[in-house]
């Protein structure tokens, strides 16, 4: 850690990861503060401005019960940062973490790994998720769970890779003719190293989980209007596509901008976390 | 002496790369005899194999090279591509540290060595075939026949450096350019290809600049050898008078760190500090920094190359100060 | 007298089998890295360990740490069984062997600072107590003629010679009795490689150090270690008193690997000129080493009984033990 603090210290920060990092900040900043954003309370309804355009009053216009677009994509700016992490954390523990105890153990949990690999692979990650939403039910907190069911494989497969480079290494050696315990080894030489590109899958991943969080919520599986969702918004507007397009364009650029921000983050950090040897 | 067969005038070969540009090679002057072996000699990053690959103008875009590299009073560094093809792989031809890169894994050894018959011989298919097995039979891979089609996979370490050295020597090559053919070989395989290549010198009359970082090697093979550092030629001479009466710093130093030298158990004589970065050239000796004997002007003023004997020349202002070694070389 | 005593050590490495060959039920394969290998190292001295590729000096030496887990035989240190310590007792053993090993680059933590990979080498054991260990850190890195801010240092930041010395400290911070070392100097320039030579002969001078140093150069091996053993395809050739052995090696196999070394003095030139190489023949596969003395295919003076028997390190007359049956007085 100290390495890429001072790493940080030492050099310029690319101009990629700097732009991400700003895009991120805009969306931190109406999650913890959306009140000083937002024009008018995302729920309240101005049957006075129903479907108007943008305008001086409405910068985003206003949807069929005149709630306005801006306060209520900054409102959904929340449930998305909250979808991006949350819809990553879990699966990347839970995937690290048996990565790394298959690929330092291998034999049979490995074996019993890879085949249980071939088979999440084989069908389309989106099937499987809205599969197992549509038996626990709809909702943010099934689809957390969904996704880290079929999600941890990728982290697993990722870590164990890197854990088996790694444990060829001859500072593994070293460390296990020192007498080091196995736990020790693990966390403290083995994770350092292999946990890089793991880190770096999970901020692109955040792109991905944003985009699936709102798939969800466009389908009615994920976030449950009328919380303001980016994909619930779009899921609103999309009747009057044709009439209101702003109702759907905003949120969509939204999301597209998130996506963004997480992408030039990933791979700025990649660089970042580049080790010298 | 005879007339030089290779004249290498003032070799320079710059890389650019993304830190900066790196002088690899940075004015080297030398010649090579007909039937003469030439030892380059200088550890990692002494531009020896670059030395060694500008000569056939192996080396990739991104290096600038410029100086004369003289052969059969043509330069190699300005002929044109299709003259400099006919030369390369025919009359120079070349020999790599790693046979199971240099060599092509999917084609059988025999259409290797056919492909540079077919390139610079007119022999018809047959005769080719004959010449084929002649070739390895030469280098002593037995069952020649058999092993013709055989992949090189199918080769061991120092069965695929032999056949290497075979398809090198299909167009009966005046020149062999050999860059480390044995430092990733076990001693014996060692061993056993040196001799077959000092055969090969012998009895086919050949020269060859052998590229290698092993004094034992040199002193073991070569007729003359030029020591590098930092990309620069230190000193060049016959092998006797440079093991014997080093005329530069660096030879003696490196001599001296050898095991063998002292009593076993004996403390060694290493090189202080570690071989100089070559991304800036320095204004004085590259080897003064490290160097026991330097004197002020040293790091200031860069020594030019002197004769100290007939074809023995050193760039050191130290090379009269330098102690004799033949007594302890008798010892 | 005897440190550590290593009887009929053998390792082997099951090969890969392909499906055809599980279903055709042929059997399983094995690379005979190690075979019944026994050998004493004695307390104080150097041990030189030297053969080509294959040979199994280096599967030996990760043997001797319990990097791997010898399929037969017996390791004693200092009277007690190796092979049965576990838990404390094997960490306990690791305090007192140690390695150094061949590759300065990959054989450091490269997220630790110098510091850091020398201080957990001395909390883990509670070596110093934990109020000493940044002094004691700075004493093995002057021990190791390293600058005491190597400390803050990451290893991409030390030059090869200077990793290898990084490591030595590491296995020299647990106070080890005998230190196994893999080819320690084989990935460095020559002039940098005596420094490091240099390092162990003073180290062991200073600190009463046993070493085991496994490599393939024949130079360093007669210069720096008191005894030394031959390996040829996972087997003992020959051991015996360095100078001795060099002097006039018994085995046909030493004689030749001697013969093949180049010297670095020129008047060797015109006899290297006319002499045949030393020995014919390409290193056998261990996966199918020839029957009897694995070197018969290749020897000067193998005899048709040479392909049938194995033959035992025995002292056949002479000084010091040679596993060949052409060798008598």
């Amino acid at each position: 850690m100290r390495a890429v603090l001072a790493r940080i210290a030492s050099r310029p920060l690319p101009a990629p990861l700097l732009g991400g990092l700003a895009l991120l900040a805009v969306m931190v900043a109406f999650t913890v503060s959306p009140g000083t954003f937002a024009p008018y309370d995302p729920l309240a309804f101005d049957y006075n401005a129903l479907l108007s355009p943008p305008s001086a009053a409405h910068l985003f216009g206003t949807d069929q019960f005149g709630r306005d677009i801006l306060s209520r994509t900054i409102a959904a700016a929340a449930v998305d940062l909250q979808i991006a992490l949350f819809a990553t954390i879990f699966p990347g523990l839970l995937g690290s973490l048996i990565g790394l105890f298959v690929g330092w153990y291998g034999g049979v949990a490995d074996a019993v790994f890879g085949r249980l690999v071939d088979l999440v692979v084989t069908f389309p990650f989106l099937v499987l998720v809205i599969a197992i939403v549509a038996i626990l039910g709809p909702g943010l907190a099934n689809m957390y769970i969904a996704v880290t069911a079929v999600g941890w494989v990728f982290y697993a497969r990722l870590m164990r890779g890197e854990v088996l480079v790694q444990k060829s290494g001859e500072y593994v050696a070293a460390a296990r003719v020192l007498g080091y315990s196995t736990p020790r080894i693990i966390f403290r030489h083995i994770l350092p190293n292999a946990v890089r590109p793991v880190l770096v899958y999970a901020v692109t991943d955040m792109a991905l989980a944003i985009l699936l969080g709102s798939s969800l919520g466009y389908l009615g599986l994920g976030a449950q209007p009328p919380t303001a969702e980016w994909g619930v918004l779009i899921a609103d507007g999309k009747n009057f596509f044709t009439t209101a397009p702003w109702i759907v364009l905003f949120p969509g650029a939204a999301i597209v901008l998130a996506g963004l921000g997480f992408s030039l983050t990933g791979d700025g950090l990649a660089d970042l976390l580049e080790v010298r040897r | 002496m005879n007339t030089p067969l290779l004249q290498v005038q003032d070799l320079r070969v710059t890389f650019t790369t993304g830190r900066g540009a790196v002088h690899a090679v940075d004015g080297v002057t030398f010649d090579v005899g007909a039937g003469e072996v030439l030892g380059l000699v200088g550890e990692s990053g002494s531009g020896k194999s670059v030395t060694l690959r500008a000569i056939p103008r192996l080396l990739h875009d991104n290096a600038a090279v410029s100086g004369r590299v003289l052969w059969h009073g043509q330069d190699l560094l300005t002929i044109p591509d299709e003259r400099l093809r006919a030369i390369r792989g025919g009359q120079v031809a070349m020999v790599f540290q790693e046979p199971m890169s240099a060599l092509n894994p999917v084609l059988p050894i025999g259409m290797q060595i056919d492909e540079v018959l077919v390139a610079h011989t007119d022999m018809d298919r047959a005769a080719r075939r004959r010449r084929a097995i002649e070739l390895l039979g030469l280098v002593g891979i037995a069952s020649a026949a058999t092993r013709l089609d055989q992949y090189p996979h199918e080769f061991s370490g120092g069965m695929r450096q032999r056949a290497m050295i075979a398809i090198s020597l299909a167009a009966q090559p005046a020149l062999l350019l050999a860059d480390e053919p044995t430092t990733a070989l076990d001693v014996t395989i060692q061993d056993q290809i040196l001799t077959l290549l000092l055969q090969l010198v012998s009895e086919l009359g050949m020269a060859m600049v052998l590229v290698t970082h092993d004094l034992g090697v040199v002193a073991e093979t070569c007729d003359r050898v030029a020591v590098m550092y930092a990309g620069r030629l230190c000193e060049t001479g016959p092998v006797e008078l440079v093991f014997n009466r080093p005329r530069h710093a660096y030879t003696d130093a490196l001599l001296r760190s050898m095991p063998g030298d002292g009593a076993a158990g004996a403390m060694l004589t290493p090189i202080p500090g570690q071989p100089p970065r070559i991304d800036s050239p320095v204004p004085g000796c590259a080897f003064a920094p490290r160097c026991s004997y330097a004197e002020p002007r040293c790091t200031t003023e860069r020594p030019v190359l002197t004769a100290y004997a007939p074809g023995h020349d050193s760039a050191c202002y130290a090379a009269t100060r330098l102690p004799a070694r033949v007594e302890e070389g008798a010892a | 007298m005897t440190l550590l005593a290593v009887e009929g050590v053998s390792k082997r490495f099951p090969a890969r089998r392909g499906l055809v060959d599980v279903l055709s039920g042929r059997p399983r394969q094995a690379v005979h890295a190690v075979e019944q290998v026994s050998l004493e190292v004695r307390r104080g001295e150097t041990l030189g360990i030297v053969g080509e590729s294959g040979c199994g000096k280096s599967t030996f030496a990760r043997c001797l740490v319990r990097l791997y887990e010898p399929d037969e035989g017996a390791i004693r240190f200092e009277g007690a069984d190796v092979l049965a310590l576990q838990g404390d007792a094997r960490r306990n053993f690791n305090r007192h062997v140690q390695m150094v090993f061949q590759d300065p680059y990959g054989s450091l933590n490269p997220r630790m600072t110098v510091g850091d990979t020398l201080a957990e080498a001395l909390s883990v054991h509670a070596v110093v107590a934990r109020a000493q260990v940044p002094a004691r850190v700075r004493e093995l890195l002057d021990l190791v003629h390293l600058p005491a801010d190597a400390a803050e240092r990451y290893p991409h930041e030390f030059s090869g010679g200077q990793r290898q010395r990084i490591g030595i400290a590491r296995a020299l911070a647990v106070e080890p009795s005998l230190i196994i070392a893999d080819e320690p100097v084989s990935a460095l320039d020559v002039s940098v490689q005596a420094s490091i030579v240099n390092l162990f002969l003073e180290l062991q001078a200073r600190l009463g150090l046993t070493l085991v140093f496994i490599t393939h150069d024949l130079r360093l091996v007669k210069h720096m270690t008191h005894r030394v053993a031959v390996m040829y395809l996972g087997r003992i050739v020959e051991v015996g008193p360095t100078a001795d052995l060099f002097a006039a090696p018994r085995h046909p196999y030493t004689q030749a690997l001697i013969r093949a070394v180049p010297h670095v003095k020129p008047a060797a030139r015109e006899a290297r000129r006319n002499r045949q190489a030393a020995v014919t023949g390409e290193l056998p596969s261990p996966l199918k080493p020839p029957p009897g003395c694995a070197f018969h295919p290749r020897c000067p003076i193998a005899q048709p009984a040479c392909a049938q028997a194995v033959p035992a390190l025995e002292d056949r007359g002479g000084a010091w033990p040679v596993a060949c049956i052409r060798v008598s007085g």
